[in-house]
């Protein structure tokens, strides 16, 4: 322990060695004894009826040892893929929650959807072979665009048609109210573009049974692998827990896309015991784009009323929400609870209606995307805020912060279910503006101009709610899961730990920032200690990484094992050091009576502990290992504004990113390096969706058009800027660590910052609107369809 | 039909009989277990598998084993010694250039290469180099000043790599 407490510190990643070296082990790099490959067989219609399969050519290829198709899985009795969370539309009735089995047997309803399974000794093998097996479809007509999917006369999903739910949210009477004594009304149809995650590793999975004890294993490139433990286990091979081990080894990327119970998993996992061989399966890009869950994909329709002073009275919402064709393990959640509480966003808007229809279409299922809901509800917000600031000639950054919830307002219920702990958006705006010289844009708007540039400021404000979730609440608004965290300190008899969490790394460093929490709360360095993370077998039970909850729901469970063990440790101190326990202080990594130079460290109460010769053992169990479980009593609030600066050239519509500046509020930081690198990923991320990125398929045949990285825009090196990141901290009040979370701030607050700046780059051309991404192309055409009128410099 | 294939890899010399059609970042991962250069992509753009090619770097997805007959291959197992890092690995490791580490060795291996060719660039040569290689994580700010770091602590240092 230095003299330097380590959390608040820029620690270097432990996980980095491996890493930089090779040595890191992704699922891929899993090779079993007797190992086999899988090929998945996929539909290459959108929408057909299968009449047969003929797979005996396949069978007999070289190097196969078996096809197994829908068929072979429901005959074993294998469930679908469950849905993880219940929606109930606003007349009561439950969602509408069609099979979804790990392989089709009648019909398809995707292009992508798995058909048969070939398993053989090399992928290539298996591969070759498929391309023997015989499908007799019958293609039908698909329903693609969000639009269409509630259009009488469009095909049908499923046979009760192709409305998920139709959900509310808010008082619409105190709405239609307001909105009749409004000063000015603003209006605003906005699409948010359908977009894939695309963490680097593509997904990939390993059964591998034992026949000599019963017992199954599956590696897989999960987020969350207890929870991919307990819905195949439970729901679809029917496999009891203590018989079905999975491993998340290191994995790269998930971005919310590896949350889910994907239907390859059941497949290797069940077909292993098929062929009493591990069976691996790794998806190529072209695969993951076709059977990754994707994000986004809303169509809205919103009001904002103001009074005459520009104060927000109230806001109405309608969205259309495209699911895909089958629900995804947290789909419905997505565009109700993270999306539709977040709508008062930063602001005192006092009442408040949203009414979404989550809808079937004939394509991939969409699913949470980094943000998850919030980047769709911060972007349609900010949109409209600022399409009223320009509308009523109010300054955009006066316009929010006539409107920002008074500091002294917390805790503050909003009208939308929510209740802020605590925040600051006067200061984040503050320092945002400052940073960006918001001041100084007009003089720079005026030089571009001289050189034929259209230079643009936008700004966004944005509120999330993460640490998910206090269960009782989830369970009440549909989810079907608890959402605590666990950890497990374990102190070994020397003095050094190991902390098992059941969130899970895949990026975010909690090997590092973990350890920092431990360091200090021990007192031990920081090399003492180990965090431990991805299977099921070392970790007694956790929820996974998403929605931002590892360090405020996780980081939390580990404060609360840390005290168990401290509070043992002064049991036996005080037994050691012959005091009384309320005299024993911890402090430093020394248990020490009061008022007294007399102590014990921290190693010679753990050794104490596992060699109790001296030892309380009348009162008191040796060992000092402890388990704790952490429900979060509240959502966590981080907030914050993003500014980016954006130059149009004309002649070619394409949109440099000259400054971007993020402040953010994340509550207490423990590695200022990791959540610096948190933002700069996301606001990448969030700047490829408002440029470059988007989903798109053929609106009548369903084929994925941007089906690889040759179609696909992702942001490179040479289409981003560096970023001017700060934060701004004000604590969380519920949880032990202050925390509030940092991982989908970026991907929130960057659309509608650099939106609002191309919009307001354009103003020259009477553009009050653009949807999503911004291409050179989109904007090219825009402009040579406007005539630009003479505005001065602002 | 297999087809003998022979190359030093990481300074040692390897050979194997593989289909015509194996890849050279196949036969590096699958035949030789060196699992640190990745697979990200089939289209040959995100960079993932880069290693050098008789020093030079190539995106080993785009290559054939059978193509690299007698090369001399260095991967990102083989960048350093096994006792100190590379000043590149090194760099990133101090500005945080890496998160997920999945895109991390071909970047740093294309790093490597960049520098080689010029020993002091400037951040848009940086991003400009860097265009093949995709990371989804880190929005390349601390890949970027990683890269401006390595090359200037491999500055003089003609051996490194």
């Amino acid at each position: 322990m230095g003299d330097v407490p380590s959390i608040g510190s820029p620690v270097r990643r432990k996980e980095d060695m491996r890493f930089l070296t090779g040595q890191g082990t992704y699922t891929d790099d899993i090779n079993r004894p007797g190992q086999l490959y899988a090929y998945v067989l996929r539909s290459p219609h959108a929408h057909a009826a299968i009449g047969s399969i003929d797979s005996a050519a396949a069978k007999a290829a070289p190097g196969v040892t078996a096809v197994f198709t829908g068929h072979d899985m429901v005959a074993d009795g294998v469930g679908g893929l469950p849905c993880g969370w219940q929606i109930h539309s606003k007349d009561g009735s439950p969602m509408v929650e069609p099979p979804h089995m790990p392989l089709v047997t009648d019909t398809v309803r995707h292009v992508g959807d798995p058909v048969a399974v070939i398993i053989a000794d090399t992928r290539e093998q298996a591969e070759d072979a498929a391309e023997l097996i015989e499908i007799d479809y019958r293609v039908l007509p698909a329903v693609v665009a969000t639009t269409d999917a509630l259009t009488s006369g469009k095909p049908k999903v499923w046979d009760t048609g192709n409305l998920c739910y139709d959900w509310e949210i808010g008082d619409r009477a105190a709405v239609d109210a307001a909105f009749a004594k409004a000063a000015h009304v603003t209006k605003l149809d906005l699409v948010n573009n359908r977009l894939v995650a695309n963490p680097m590793e593509p997904r990939a999975a390993i059964g591998d049974y034992d026949r000599g004890t019963g017992d199954y294993t599956l590696y897989t490139t999960s987020q969350n692998p207890h929870v991919i433990r307990l819905l195949m286990g439970a729901y679809v091979l029917h496999l009891p827990e203590h018989k079905l081990r999975v491993v998340a080894p290191d994995v790269g990327g998930g971005f919310g896309s590896k949350i889910y119970h994907y239907a390859e998993e059941a497949i290797v996992t069940w077909a292993s015991a098929k062929v009493k061989r591990p069976v691996k399966w790794t998806a190529d890009r072209s695969e993951a784009f076709l059977s990754d869950a994707q994000g986004r994909d809303h169509v809205s329709h919103a009001e904002l009323a103001l009074d005459a002073d520009g104060k927000f009275l109230a806001l109405r919402v309608e969205t259309t929400a495209n699911l895909g064709a089958y629900l995804s393990t947290f789909a419905p959640a997505i565009p109700t609870i993270l999306y539709a509480t977040l709508l008062a966003g930063t602001y005192t808007t006092p009442a408040i209606h949203c009414a979404v229809k989550a809808v079937f279409t004939h394509t991939i299922p969409v699913d949470a995307y980094r943000g998850a809901g919030r980047p769709e509800a911060t972007y349609l917000l900010e949109r409209i805020v600022d399409m009223a600031a320009a509308e009523t000639g109010i300054d955009p950054g006066e316009l929010r912060r006539r409107n920002f919830i008074p500091r002294d307002a917390y805790p503050y219920q909003t009208p939308v279910a929510l209740n802020y702990d605590s925040g600051d958006y006067f200061a984040t705006l503050s320092m945002a503006q400052e940073a960006a010289d918001y001041a100084g844009f007009p003089a720079r708007q005026a030089a571009a101009r001289a050189k034929g540039k259209l230079r643009g400021i936008g700004m966004a404000t944005y509120i999330e709610a993460c640490g998910i979730a206090p269960s009782a609440v989830a369970g009440a608004l549909g989810a079907r899961a608890g959402l605590y965290e666990t950890a497990e300190v374990r102190v070994h008899p020397t003095g050094s730990v190991t902390v098992f969490t059941g969130t899970h790394s895949h990026g975010q460093g909690h090997e590092t920032t973990f350890a920092q929490v431990v360091a200090d709360g021990l007192g031990i360095p920081i090399e003492q200690i180990e965090v431990v993370h991805g299977d099921t077998d070392k970790i007694p039970f956790g929820m996974g990484t998403y929605g931002s909850r590892s360090l405020a729901v996780g980081g939390s469970a580990v404060v609360k094992a840390i005290d168990k063990v401290v509070a043992k440790g002064r049991k036996i101190a005080a037994h050691l050091l012959e005091a009384a326990e309320a005299d024993i202080e911890f402090r430093d990594g020394k248990f020490q009576v009061a008022g007294t130079d007399r102590s014990k460290s921290f190693a010679e109460i753990a050794l104490a502990a596992y060699v109790p010769h001296n030892y309380p053992i009348e009162t008191l169990e040796p060992g000092l290992d402890e388990t704790a479980f952490y429900d979060p009593k509240n959502f966590t609030y981080p907030s914050g504004c993003h500014i980016a600066e954006v130059e149009i050239d004309p002649d070619t519509g394409v949109t440099k990113i000259v400054k971007f500046t993020a402040a953010d509020d994340f509550g207490r930081i423990i590695n200022p390096m990791i959540v610096e690198g948190q933002v700069h990923g996301g606001v990448a991320q969030g700047i490829g969706q408002a440029l470059m990125e988007s989903c798109v398929y053929d609106p009548v045949s369903g084929q994925l058009l941007t089906g690889s990285y040759m179609d696909y825009c992702m942001p490179r090196a040479d289409d981003l800027p560096s970023f001017d990141v700060a934060t701004n901290t004000t604590l969380c009040t519920h949880n032990p660590l202050g925390v509030k979370g940092c991982g989908e701030a970026g991907a929130i607050g960057a659309p509608p910052a650099v939106m609002n700046a191309v919009i307001n780059a354009l103003k020259p051309y009477g553009i009050t609107h653009i949807d999503m991404p911004a291409t050179p192309q989109k904007l090219w055409r825009l402009i040579a369809d406007h005539t630009p009128f003479p505005v001065a410099a602002e | 039909m297999a087809t003998p294939v022979s190359m030093k890899v990481n300074g040692k010399t390897t050979s194997a009989s593989v289909e015509p059609r194996t890849l050279l970042v196949q036969y590096l991962r699958e035949h030789l277990g060196l699992t640190g250069t990745h697979i990200g992509c089939d289209t040959s753009q995100c960079g993932a598998c880069v290693v050098h090619v008789d020093g030079v770097s190539v995106k080993s997805c785009t290559m054939l084993a059978v193509q690299a007959e007698g090369a001399t291959i260095t991967t990102i197992e083989g960048l350093a010694n096994d006792e100190t890092l590379h000043p590149m690995q090194a760099a990133f490791r101090e500005h945080h250039g890496l998160q997920c580490g999945f895109c991390t060795p071909g970047m740093v291996m294309s790093a490597v290469d960049l520098v080689r060719h010029n020993p002091k660039p400037s951040d848009p040569e940086i991003r400009e180099w860097l265009e093949g290689n995709i990371c989804r994580c880190t929005g390349y700010h601390n890949i970027v000043k990683a890269v401006k770091a390595g090359a200037e602590a491999m500055g003089g240092s003609a051996s490194h790599g």
